[in-house]
Formats: structure tokens, sequence, C-alpha cells
């Protein structure tokens, strides 16, 4: 019983009643920063951790601290989602199709309560994948080559299509709009700008953080003003709160589903959990098929995503503990922070610092515990924050992503570029255009493209190279099948349905 | 009325948590996101700054990723000339893009460059299972089949990572460069993992970047890039030894405004010497896989000219720019 005698000097470190005052404040503060909108879980990590060097903390209590703020802003993110259809983060963007129709029906605290569960559930699943699996699975990242990263991105386009909810083409329109502005920046295979115009800002792209803001916040206050602060979308019913336990135990499968799913997603390199929640939902809406009615507020849909991202974010410190290769944005600043305190997170460090990684483990579980108690019994606390009327709610929000987006590069551009995203978010919903597949094209395109130019290289531009791996192969015939499958089975779907009716 | 306080106190909260560094006086600029080496040079050398009591404050550092450093040089150069509380943490890197005019036109003579205090060797890594035993053994499969090695890297193609093969091919009497294969990835440990898989034959590096996996087993350096080999590493033969006279460090320094005054400037070196001197940055250097590399002042500017018009050279002579 290694892994018990390990957990329990993880506890022993992690366990004080200083460290728990700490997991305590993390948690709470991550779940604010996780909410806002514009501030994500890494930046939200980055801004804090100067705070861990001014207060002096040693090794333990500042990895402690970090990672309640992670796991907080993980949970924290879906508040937003739900209640004003603005994911407060990237991983909770899936949040918004299920969990704002929801919270529209009137179930706004059912729809809480029930993602802070799943989130609970991809948390607490992740991590123990972590402390089982974690030396074994980083050889998992040994597999992943160019070949397998393009095939991976493809399978996530893909399942695109299906997603939105009533016009392909304008699903698939608007997944072109995020690739077109995908490739904005330096071409990392010959180190061109490209489409900058010369200008020094666009040099890195365009950050998926100001794009989410700019389509979700900022077009939302324009619509605020064409119907001159009268009858805003946003604005949701309170119900009564409790525990929607009926719901739970329906999205039991989905949950466990869905952390495996966002589990392996966290695992690779650089897919991170954006990638996890949109797998974990889109694999979930295939197995429910027409019927499931997702997008429509169903608790599977809202479930999902949320125990995907949460997973990824779990499965994202495997590769960082045991490679140093960082998982998702967050994990690299949380790499950073480890870095500073002079641990080298590789190979070793589970034999080299045992009292560090278990440490830290014994922090996610006592974390995931506290945010649990923290997200159920305090969600009508959320709610009621953003009962307040439209037109007090709409200038907080924005002065927020004002602040958010300002934190990121310091620069006044990213602001102008996400008021520019915010006109284009609103003549895309004008057109009907959904802005989801937007935000997925600027999140993956970059890394599909850097994958695919790279496999060419290295294969000296020979298409089969892309074909040259079982694993390649297989994620293929998945990207294939999830392209062609519903065209068909919507058809045989449809007819039991009939005879039915 | 409690819902509007509870929101404020959540703002003022988190505004306040990104405020509470900015009331000191020294400003580090960190040209990229936490994490990286100029995260690691602002921290560290702030930090000892003010341990050592070189400076009365906590230097505050600020990240301000973008343009591989170009947007924090923009910022220095146009809008905070003359601020003579501002330093810029710098690397080989930065020469590197000033040097191929990857800044949109800015160049090196617009800032001040203080000084370097330390040096990440550079390295090159194969898989423990390679057949390579040596960079001459990699150099000669290289002539035979130029597509034989692919490499794999931190930098984008052209940058300081794909720069050290080819400086070694050259050296080797391998002209047709072109041909290289190189794939830049995100970041060293990235790299290696490729390596490993087997998707690259080899990864080119700094040492930083292969410490942890050094102890495991999975790969094995072939070259260490410097004058003589690496304290702590001794078993590593340089690539000098070998016959190919290379030396490609990533030093970690610091630069200033232009229009600062000559004792502000003298001040900043003067600082950045107590910091090198001190026993807590050998320290700093150890745990990170440093190599001592001090150049201070007067000298450092000079061997900065040298290397950017070096490195231009270069970049001309293997294609990388016009």
């Amino acid at each position: 019983m290694d892994i018990l005698s390990n957990l329990a000097l993880g506890f022993g470190v992690a366990l004080s009643p200083f460290t728990l005052f700490l997991a305590v404040c993390g948690c709470f503060l991550g779940t604010i920063i996780g909410a806002l909108p514009g501030l994500g879980p890494s930046n939200g990590v980055a801004i804090l951790i100067p705070i861990t060097f001014t207060l002096g903390l040693d090794a333990t209590s500042a990895l402690v601290l970090m990672t309640s703020v992670y796991y907080g802003a993980m949970y924290g993110g879906r508040i937003s989602s739900i209640l004003l259809n603005i994911p407060g983060d990237e991983p909770a963007l899936m949040t918004t199709l299920d969990g704002y129709p929801m919270a529209k029906q009137g179930r706004a605290g059912d729809a809480l309560v029930l993602s802070g569960v799943a989130s609970f559930v991809g948390a607490f699943l992740a991590t123990i994948g972590l402390m089982l699996l974690a030396p074994s699975l980083a050889r998992v990242a040994f597999l992943f080559g160019p070949a397998e990263y393009f095939a991976l991105y493809l399978l996530a386009f893909c399942t695109l299509g299906g997603m939105a909810s009533n016009n392909q083409a304008k699903a698939a329109l608007a997944a072109c709009i995020g690739l077109g502005i995908a490739t904005i920046g330096v071409d990392s295979s010959s180190g061109l700008p490209r489409l900058t115009g010369g200008n020094l800002h666009l040099y890195d792209g365009v950050d998926f953080l100001v794009a989410i803001v700019g389509l979700f916040a900022i077009a939302e206050v324009f619509f605020f003003i064409e119907s001159h602060g009268k009858g805003s979308s946003i604005g949701v019913k309170l119900d009564k709160v409790r525990v929607p336990w009926a719901d739970i135990w329906e999205t039991k499968w989905t949950m466990l589903r869905s952390s495996g799913v966002g589990f392996v997603a966290g695992i690779l390199p650089g897919a991170g959990a954006s990638l996890g929640s949109f797998m974990a939902y889109m694999t979930e809406k295939s197995i429910a098929g027409e019927k499931g009615g997702f997008g429509t507020g169903v608790p599977k849909g809202v479930a999902a995503p949320e125990a995907g991202n949460n997973a990824a974010a779990g499965g994202a410190l495997v590769p960082m503990l045991t490679l140093g290769v960082p998982g998702s944005g967050t994990t690299a600043v949380l790499l950073a922070l480890l870095m500073t305190l002079n641990i080298t997170p590789g190979p070793t460090l589970f034999t080299d610092r045992p009292e560090v990684v278990w440490g830290l483990i014994a922090s996610l579980l006592i974390a995931n515990i506290v945010l649990l108690l923290m997200n159920v019994p305090m969600v009508k606390v959320f709610v009621k924050i953003l009962m307040v009327p439209a037109w007090i709610l709409l200038p907080g929000v924005t002065m927020i992503s004002f602040v958010g987006i300002y934190s990121l590069s310091g620069s006044y551009f990213d602001l102008l570029m996400m008021v520019g995203f915010g006109a284009l978010g609103y003549i895309l919903r004008k057109l009907d255009i959904p802005t989801v597949p937007v935000i997925l094209g600027i999140l993956l395109g970059g890394n599909m493209e850097d994958a695919l130019r790279r496999a060419m290289t290295l294969s000296d531009g020979d298409a089969m190279y892309l074909f040259s791996s079982p694993i390649a192969i297989g994620l293929w015939i998945a990207a294939i099948a999830g392209f062609v499958a519903p065209m068909f089975l919507r058809n045989i779907l449809k007819k039991p349905q009939a005879v039915t009716d | 009325m409690t819902n509007r306080l509870f929101k404020a106190l959540m703002t003022s909260a988190v505004l306040g948590l990104s405020a509470t560094t900015a009331i000191s006086a020294a400003e580090c600029i960190a040209p990229a996101n936490p994490g990286g080496g100029w995260d690691f040079t602002c921290r560290q050398i702030g930090k000892i700054m003010y341990d050592i009591k070189a400076v009365d404050k906590p230097v505050q550092v600020t990240n301000m990723p973008g343009a591989g450093g170009g947007l924090a040089y923009n910022h220095v150069v146009s809008e905070r000339s003359d601020d003579g509380d501002l330093i810029v943490a710098a690397s080989s890197a930065t020469t590197t893009r000033l040097a191929q005019n990857a800044y949109a036109g800015m160049t090196a003579d617009q800032v001040r460059f203080v000084g370097a205090i330390g040096a990440d060797p550079g390295v090159i890594v194969v898989a423990a299972d390679s057949p390579f035993q040596t960079l001459g053994d990699m150099v000669e499969a290289i002539k035979a089949d130029p597509g034989s090695v692919a490499f794999a890297g931190g930098s984008a193609v052209g940058g300081f990572d794909h720069l050290k093969p080819l400086m070694i091919l050259k050296e080797g009497g391998f002209t047709d460069i072109t041909k290289v294969k190189y794939i830049g990835v995100d970041g060293g440990a990235d790299a290696i993992t490729q390596t490993v898989g087997g998707f690259t034959q080899a990864m080119t590096g700094d040492m930083s970047e292969v410490v942890s996996f050094l102890s495991n087993g999975d790969i094995r350096v072939i070259a260490v890039l410097t004058e003589e080999r690496v304290p702590g590493f001794d078993d590593i033969p340089t690539a000098k030894e070998q016959g190919f006279d290379v030396v490609a460090v990533n030093w970690r320094g610091l630069y200033v405004p232009k229009d600062i005054s000559d004792e502000k400037f003298d001040e900043w070196a003067g600082k950045l010497q107590q910091v090198a001197d001190s026993p807590e940055w050998a320290q700093a250097m150890t745990d990170n896989g440093l190599a001592p590399f001090t150049k201070v002042g007067g000298d450092f500017q000079a061997y900065v000219d040298g290397l950017v018009s070096d490195i231009n050279a270069m970049s001309k002579e293997l294609g990388v720019i016009q």
C-alpha cells in the first residue's frame, strides 16, 4: 500500500490549520476569478503569484494556495456561463450551450448545483487518476507526435458540424472565421509574421480571452444598448435552490464518461481543458442522439462539459509534474511557480521530492472538498449577485471585462480588439450565426496548423505520414465517423420516433 | 444593498490583489508570461536585490508577453525611454531577434544593455537508444542523408535553438543547411518529448531544459556548447573537444531605457554586480543549470553589439533572413 502511505505523507504536509485556511481562501478567490469574465484561471494564478512571495509562503503553502485557486477558477467559470451566457473563461465555453437555456427555464439553481457536483466528480476522479497513474501515464505523451496531434484536432473539428442547433452551414462559416483569425501572428514554421500589418501587438496572434469576452460580454452590451436598456436577455429567474438529486442520479454515467474523456484530453500536452470540455460535450451529445435535446437546456449538457473540464484540469497536471510539459495555459503558470520555488518538475520529481508531489495531491483533494461545500450551499449568493437589474449588472461586467483583459498584457490594443470582437459578435448574432465555433476555431486552429506543418517538415511533404501510426489511424477513423455518422444516424433515429409518436 | 456591497467587495478584492505590489519603486519587466527564462530573471534578480539590500523596496515584476519580447521592447523605447527605475529581462533571444530584424525595425541601440550574470549552455540531446554516440556520428549521418535527422527545439524556425545545430554543421563542413529538418515546438520539455517519442532524432535547447530528464535515463546529452565542461555536469563533452568549435550560450541579463543618466546606468550595473557576487545567486544558478557568465556595464554593451552583428551575418549566411 505504497499509495496510502504516500497519501498519508501528503496529508501530513498539507493538513494543518494554516494550509486549510489557505485552501479556503484560495478556493473562494479562485471561484470569483473564474466567474468574472476576462479573468481566467491562468491570469488569475499569474496575478496571485507575487502574493505568495510577498507573504513569504513556503513551497507547500504556496502550492496549496495556487492549486486551490486553479481548481476554484475551474469551478467558478461555470457561474457566469450559466447565469449570464458569458463564459467566465475558455473551458467554460461549452457550459453556456445548455446551462444558460436551463437557467432561462427558471432552473438556474439546479444548473449551478448540478454543474458543481459534476465539477466535483470530474476533478475528484482526475485527482485519483493523477495519484494512481501519473508515472505510467507520463509515457502517453511520448506516443503523440505531429501526425497524431493533427488527427486529434481534426477529430475535434469534424464533430463541430453537429454542434450548431439548426444550420450546419452557418456553424461551418463560423468555424472558418475562427480558423482565419487563428492564422494571424508569427508563423512558427517559418518565423515570419502573417496578417499582422506590421503591428507588434498581433505577432502572438489573437488571445482567446479577448475573443471570448468580446464576442459574449461586449456583444451583450451592444444588444442591451440597442434595446434602450430594457428587456435584456440577461437576467434569470431565481427559484428555490435545492439539490436536484434526480438530475444528479440521471447524469451519473455522463459524469463518469466525461471525466474519463476530459482526463485523457488533459494529459495530452497542449490540448488542455477547453478540448476536454468540448470532447466531453460532443461525446455525450452523440451518445444521446437527436432525442437528447442537447442545446435546449438538458442536465446532461450541463454535467458533461463541467465534469470534462475539471477532469482535464487534473489531467493537465500529469505531464506538468512528470515531464515538465504544461498541459494547459494554467499549468504553464503553475510550472513557473514550481520553478521559482526551486522545484524542477520532471521524470524524477515523484521520487526526489515526494513531499511536494503528495502534498500537492493531498491539497487538490482538500481543495475539491472545500469547493463542493462552498459551491453547493453558497450557490444562492452567486445567483443573487447576478440577479441585480441588468442596468447595474452589465456596466459592472463590462468594467470587470476591461480590467481583466487589460491585465493580460497591459496594452490598450487588446481592449480595442475586444470591442472589435464585440461588434463582430453583434453582427453574427443578428445573422443568427453561432459564436461558439468561432472561439473553437481560434482556440484549436493554430495548434492544428502547427501540427500539420511539423508533420510535413518531418516527412518531406509526404501526406501518408499523417496515417503512419495506429493511434493516428484510429483518430482519423473516429473523425470521419464523427463527421459522417450524424447524417445517417439522424435517419435511423428518426424512424422509431415517428412510430412511437 | 448587501448584494451590491458584496459585489463591491469582490471586485475590490480582485483589484486590490493586483495592486498590492504597485507601491514599490523599481520595476522589472519580464517580456513573457510567467514561467519562462525572462520571468525567472526578473523574479530571481529582483528578489536577490531586495534580500541583499541593493534596493530598499521589493522589485515589482510586470509580465508583458508579446511578439517574443517585441511588445516590451517597443513599450520601453517609445513610452518609458527616460524611466530610471525600470529594468527589463533580456537574453540571447533578445539579441537574436534584434539581429534578425524581428522587432519591426527596432534596433539594439535603442536601449542600453546593463549586463549578463549567468548563462544557460546550449546542448544537443538525443534519445537514450539513439545510434549517435558523439556529435561526429550525427554530423556524418546528416552529411550522408540530410533528411535522416530532424531536430526539435523550443524556438521558432530561425530562432536561437535552430541556429545551434546549423552552426555545428557549418563547422563540420556541411553547407546545404536548408535541407536540415527543424521543428519549433512549445518549449524545451516538449522538444524532448518529441525526441524521446522518436518523432525527431535530436533536440536542441538549453541545459536548464534538460536537467530534470538527465537522471531518468531517457536521454543522452551528446554535446554542450561551451568553452569548458560545465561544473556539475563534468561527464558531458563540449562540442569544442569533439572538433566542432561552436560556443552558444543563452545569457541571462538586463537592459534599461536609453535616455537615463549615466549615473543611473552605473547604479544599476553596480547592483547587478552585487547580485552576481552574492551566494544567493550562486545557489539559484546551480539549482537551474546556469553556468557562471558575468559581463556588466560598458563591457556588456560591446559584447551585445558584437553578438548582434555576428548573428546577423550568420543568419544571412544560413539563409534565415535575406
